[in-house]
């Protein structure tokens, strides 16, 4: 009997499409969509249907910013069943290591092929600032978690399984977070933990991220993990001063803010400028794909992809 | 040591509003050192009821006493004839102060007067921080003397998250990023290296998490 997982001739350690298009070579996209805050898939349905051809896959957020919605697992699911490819995320937030192995065995069972593993917003952001939280295990436990599972078919406390969950495993990175020597160092053990592809905070100073790269280049680290390069699409100059001066790890530069400031139509030059940043990212050695969050901004996708010259996304038979 | 803050005199009043005769008992221990529940404050709290009270229409009679430390049954028996005395009592000391007092007295109403916030110290007078989870496996050794688990808002132990930046913590810019005192730390030390590890998953059941814990130590038992 033939291994579901080889194709190509080539061994791959899970079904994930994603893993495929980056083993082809393929300059992958990915984007994101935020479920509802209610007991209603309609946004997400909307949204897989108007951009699944844009892009390579969805990642479904998890309580992102700590407001409660429409579960990350719930939403994965609707993404599948509409055709797309979604990257399921999961955050040690809310879960003990007890809660987590059961939702990964879940989602799997599901037809789910690739997560990403986050530590999660604190709760004080979030909509419910008086809750307890969990962390009972931090992000990079959680990836050695997964491949755990997957790889040595064990349980954390060690216990075997039979039927084990086989995960395409992401995480995340924050290029300008402090201290930046500490910055490639915890990338280096994301990766020694088991990530095989990184979705990085939001770019929009282009020249601080490819000094970034270069730090990652000289730790060989872009040979061991697939780097996507993070873009967000920003509507207005309000939004991108709040990004400036209130989200850690972004960094926007003070020639883009006048830019925005002077621009006649701020959508339109929002739209421009992830335009912009993509083709200089996707230039930058060691950028293996771009990940969008048009946060709040779904429906301008399949433009901004399109206009990159990455809108004919690659088939995997 | 132990930081407590006095709740609400409102707080207190309302829980003890159908006592005529209220005995204040402060804790000669942490709570006097960060002057919230020694010998002073329990006489500003027992004058300060029965101002509320008396303008209230409802006087009530207070006594006052403050123990070397109500964590200590030796000391909390010394209590015997002034609770007799006295309709409910009101514990300055902390949580554990609390339940000695309602341990050793079952039949009286004991009142919290304080909120126990955490195990810590000054870092200036008037300012109390706090360092210690009370986890019940130190792991200060290899975190540069400075604890993940308390100091850094989710208690991650392969820090720091995305939400640190220049050096502070974005849930408070206020506190320090535990990871980022600890890489510096560790890098005066020439230690840093060693964050390259990745830290375990910790055993919880040695914290809270396993239940209330217990300490026998057979060489001292009587």
């Amino acid at each position: 009997m033939s291994d579901p997982a080889t194709q190509d001739g080539r061994k791959f350690t899970t079904e994930s499409k994603l893993e495929k298009l980056f083993a082809r070579g393929e300059f992958v996209v990915t984007s994101e969509i935020g479920p509802q805050k209610g007991a209603s898939a309609d946004s997400i349905i909307h949204h897989t249907a108007e951009s699944k051809t844009y892009c390579d896959g969805f990642n479904i957020t998890d309580n992102q910013s700590a407001v409660v919605r429409l579960s990350s697992i719930a939403g994965a699911v609707h993404i599948l069943r509409h055709g797309g490819n979604p990257i399921m995320q999961m955050t040690c937030r809310d879960r003990n290591r007890i809660a987590i192995q059961s939702d990964l065995l879940g989602a799997y069972s599901l037809g789910i092929r690739d997560v990403l593993c986050l530590s999660g917003d604190h709760q004080s952001f979030g909509n419910h600032p008086s809750a307890k939280n969990v962390f009972d295990i931090d992000s990079i436990q959680l990836i050695a978690l997964v491949k755990m599972m997957r790889d040595e078919k064990r349980m954390l406390s060690g216990e075997e399984m039979k039927d084990e969950p086989r995960f395409y495993i992401g995480a995340v990175e924050s290029p300008f977070g402090d201290p930046l020597e500490l910055r490639v160092m915890r990338l280096a053990k994301k990766v020694r933990a088991g990530a095989q592809f990184i979705q990085t905070q939001a770019i929009f100073d282009v020249e601080q991220f490819a000094h970034w790269m270069s730090l990652v280049r000289s730790a060989g680290l872009d040979q061991r993990v697939n780097i996507m390069a993070g873009v967000i699409p920003v509507k207005s100059l309000r939004a991108l001063k709040y990004m400036k001066e209130n989200v850690a790890g972004i960094s926007v530069p003070d020639e883009l803010i006048e830019r925005m400031a002077k621009a006649e139509n701020q959508q339109e030059e929002g739209k421009a400028i992830a335009v912009e940043l993509i083709g200089k990212l996707r230039n930058i050695a060691g950028v293996k794909g771009i990940h969008i969050m048009p946060v709040s901004w779904e429906a301008v996708l399949p433009e901004i992809v399109t206009r990159a010259g990455l809108h004919a996304r690659p088939v995997i038979d | 040591m132990i930081v407590a803050e006095q709740k609400p005199l409102t707080e207190i009043a309302e829980n003890i509003k159908d006592a005529q005769k209220v005995l204040v008992v402060g804790c000669g221990g942490c709570v006097t050192v960060c002057l919230s529940g020694g010998q002073k404050e329990v006489d500003i709290l027992a004058t300060s009821l029965r101002i509320l009270r008396k303008k209230d229409g409802t006087p009530i009679d207070t006594a006052t006493e403050t123990l070397e430390r109500q964590c200590d049954k030796e000391y909390v028996d010394k209590l015997a004839e002034k609770v007799q005395a006295a309709d409910c009592v009101v514990s300055l000391a902390c949580g554990v102060g609390v339940q000695y007092l309602a341990e050793r007295y079952p039949d009286k109403v004991i009142i919290p007067a304080q909120n126990t916030k955490f195990i810590g110290g000054t870092t200036e007078h008037g300012i109390w921080e706090e360092r210690c989870a009370l986890c019940g496996e130190c792991i200060l050794a290899q975190t540069g003397g400075i604890c993940p688990i308390i100091r850094c808002s989710k208690s991650i132990l392969n820090g720091p998250c995305g939400g640190s930046q220049g050096g502070k913590c974005e849930v408070n810019p206020d506190t320090p990023c535990a990871w980022t005192l600890i890489y510096g730390q560790l890098k005066r030390q020439g230690r840093e290296a060693a964050l390259g590890e990745i830290f375990p998953v910790k055993d919880w059941s040695k914290a809270r998490d396993g239940g209330p814990r217990k300490y026998v130590r057979e060489d001292v038992l009587l």
